[in-house]
């Protein structure tokens, strides 16, 4: 894998040249994440991403870890066991404060990561795979992510379960039936929180599983970068390591100072007030809503509310919400523009922005109550959430004419820097790894 | 070519769905009267507000003493320990005491027979009713909420909270309130079950050279009170949020300038 003018890993001192002939560990972080991974010299800010994703993972697995140590999973006590957190575990607050918090910047973080993908087209050949693996790992979040918030067992935990729960009994003759099996009884209970904290826990394993598959195959074609066209000699890489760790080290603690601005100044913000209610089957909220990140998808599902070709509204919602990301994975073949970034597509340059505004718009419609005028707002946003995916990308890859590419990265480099006025430079480089003659 | 029909007919099943949805005609709504008549809690200045505000030990134990001579009678503090006291500025002695005129349930330690014995600071405040129907059966069916959560589960926290408090009043011209409830406008529903805690001034007597006790300042004191024990490390988290943010803005600085003295090279050859 990897370029072959990637540097080779040589260890120097004894030990590791012993370590590295019997388990080749250190080889395998140096050509991963290291000096020996040639990246394209001119992805920007938006490329830090999938780094600060990976850090939320690992803090989200950290801190739910020692949370697991003092929380119980039982509805007599769930609910108790997390003010015991909050009130007389040492650091407990801290802990759970990270955990709630953390959960919605990894969201934040995996959607800037998704649309990144979107406007330079990183989901189109030889990427693919790198595509449909990330995709895998933003359902797996959801899951988790939706377990997670029934184990405070508050108001909106139980609630939350039963309504998304409730969506399988709109599958025609068996809903009922797998409602049950998932829930292991018939309404969330015991049994249904019990296996809730089992999956919650198992499931960021095997995130991390995915996310290294993720990472295996990312290395094969190597990253992409905001020009869309590949990497075509040594010219146009640079070593992962010492370049993108210091640059992405930088990235990492603007998103700290976030992350910590928010879980120790306004760890509630992106709460709700009725989770600190113990869960009450007997009194529904009036009005129930799921956590701020599945708001889009929650708009969607609730955007169908007539009964239409013989299939009942639930069933269109349901169908339509898992239709929203499972498309997603179609997007190398509805997309069969030959230009992968936007930057040098006129028209998806323009959609593009549309959906974010589209998608925002959505969210803003799912987290308000089910009344007008939000229903129709969500009902004309889910229908352009589906033109632009299944109708305008396809359409528009076609008909679109995008602007010339440059020859190479190296070259658009130098265009750029012309452009600011900065000196090219060019009788400097003397070094060959990062000569401006392309390499054609 | 196919692949792509395919999908401007799903595309299209969706959106013609979606369509006739959006266009469906809708049912009236009828407009909740209550509606008009909602208040959102008003905006009121406190000593914990903010970065670096902490709370008014003396305001607190105002409150404490309000909640203990007015609230008690009916709502609950089960989250709140004799102990947790010592936070608010009160003496381990004086806790001690406050517990010690408390009655907690126990067992008598030679027959095993229920019993009750004197609190201790380790103990948790005992709530005023046994169980939920009796809680009802007293309060003509509703049930008055355990309060040590209250600001964190309410919408608008202490602001409610303080706003709920001093906002009952008058019903306007036309407006019934059925038998046995009050009329609130800050409260969701309008018509509230809980009659009004604070009816006078000096409902509550003060020690010397504390505020005179209004009813706004005893509705002011419990409510800062409460916003504590809804969460008593609040002090203790924002305290270790600004060491936090200052080591890591002098963390952001030196790998931003690191980032600038790697690349340095790079940029200075024209390559980037």
């Amino acid at each position: 894998m990897s370029f072959p003018w990637a540097k080779h890993y040589e260890p120097s001192h004894p030990f590791m040249k012993w370590v590295d002939s019997r388990l080749p560990l250190p080889r395998l972080v140096y050509n991963s994440i290291g000096a020996g991974y040639p990246v394209p010299k001119n992805i920007n800010y938006w490329w830090n991403f999938g780094v600060l994703s990976g850090f939320a993972l690992v803090v989200q697995i950290i801190t739910g870890i020692v949370l697991a140590m003092h929380y119980s999973a039982n509805t007599l006590v769930a609910f108790d066991s997390v003010e015991h957190i909050m009130r007389n575990v040492n650091g407990g607050w801290m802990m759970r404060y990270l955990h709630a918090n953390g959960a919605s910047f990894f969201f934040i973080v995996v959607y800037i990561h998704i649309f990144r993908g979107l406007y330079y087209g990183s989901y189109k050949p030889p990427r693919e795979v790198v595509w449909m693996l990330g995709l895998v790992v933003f359902l797996l979040m959801m899951a988790t992510a939706f377990m997670g918030y029934v184990l405070p067992w508050g108001q909106m935990s139980f609630w939350g379960a039963t309504v998304i729960t409730n969506l399988f009994s709109a599958i025609p003759v068996v809903g009922n039936t797998i409602v049950s099996w998932l829930l292991g009884g018939f309404a969330v209970d015991n049994a249904a929180l019990n296996r809730f904290f089992s999956l919650h826990y198992l499931l960021p394993f095997i995130i991390a599983g995915v996310v290294i598959l993720k990472i295996w195959s990312l290395h094969i074609p190597g990253s992409s970068n905001p020009t869309g066209i590949e990497v075509k000699g040594p010219e146009d890489t640079i070593p992962f390591h010492p370049y993108f760790t210091a640059k992405d080290g930088f990235g990492l603690c603007v998103y700290l100072l976030l992350f910590f601005g928010v879980a120790f100044f306004l760890p509630n913000a992106l709460g709700h007030a009725d989770n600190y209610i113990p869960a009450n089957p007997l009194s529904t909220p009036s009005h129930i809503v799921p956590e701020w990140y599945f708001w889009p998808f929650y708009a969607i599902l609730r955007a169908f509310t007539v009964d239409f070709l013989f299939i009942p509204a639930k069933l269109w919602g349901v169908l339509a919400m898992f239709s929203a990301i499972l498309l997603l994975f179609f997007l190398p073949w509805l997309d069969r523009s030959p230009v992968r970034s936007s930057n040098y597509r006129p028209t998806m340059k323009w959609l593009f922005v549309l959906l974010i505004v589209d998608v925002i718009i959505l969210g803003w419609c799912g987290g308000a109550p089910a009344e007008e005028p939000y229903v129709r707002i969500s009902q004309i946003a889910s229908a352009y959430y589906f033109l632009h995916f299944l109708v305008l990308m396809p359409l528009v890859s076609v008909i679109e004419r995008p602007l010339p590419l440059p020859n190479s990265i190296t070259e658009a480099v130098l265009k750029g820097k012309d452009r600011d006025g900065a000196p090219i430079g060019m009788a400097q480089a003397t070094n060959a790894t990062i000569s401006a003659t392309p390499a054609e | 070519m196919l692949g792509r029909l395919i999908s401007y007919a799903i595309g299209g099943v969706f959106v013609l769905t979606l369509l006739v949805a959006a266009f469906a005609p809708r049912e009236a709504v009828v407009e909740d009267p209550n509606h008009a008549l909602h208040k959102y809690p008003m905006k009121i200045s406190w000593a914990q507000d903010g970065v670096f505000g902490t709370f008014d030990r003396a305001q607190l134990q105002r409150g404490f003493q309000v909640y203990k001579e007015v609230c008690a009678a009916c709502h609950g503090l089960e989250r709140i320990a004799f102990r947790n006291l010592v936070d608010i500025g009160f003496s381990e002695p004086e806790v001690k005491a406050i517990a010690k005129a408390y009655e907690v349930a126990s067992i008598d330690d030679k027959t095993g027979e229920a019993s009750t014995r004197p609190a201790v600071a380790s103990d948790y405040f005992p709530s005023p009713y046994p169980n939920e129907v009796a809680a009802r059966a007293a309060n003509n069916n509703a049930l008055p909420p355990d309060l040590s959560l209250i600001t964190k589960a309410r919408q608008g926290g202490k602001d409610y909270l303080h706003s709920l408090l001093v906002g009952y009043g008058q019903p306007p011209a036309g407006h019934e309130v059925p038998e046995g409830l009050y009329y609130n406008p800050y409260f969701a529903n309008i018509n509230i079950a809980m009659p009004p805690p604070l009816a006078s001034a000096g409902q509550v007597t003060y020690a010397e050279g504390q505020p005179e006790p209004t009813i706004d300042q005893m509705s002011r004191d419990v409510s800062a009170f409460l916003d504590w024990a809804a969460e008593p490390k609040a002090e203790t988290r924002k305290r270790t949020g600004v060491a936090v943010m200052i080591f890591l803005l002098i963390l952001t600085g030196l790998s931003y300038l690191a980032y600038r003295r790697v690349w340095a090279e790079l940029k200075s050859r024209g390559a980037h």
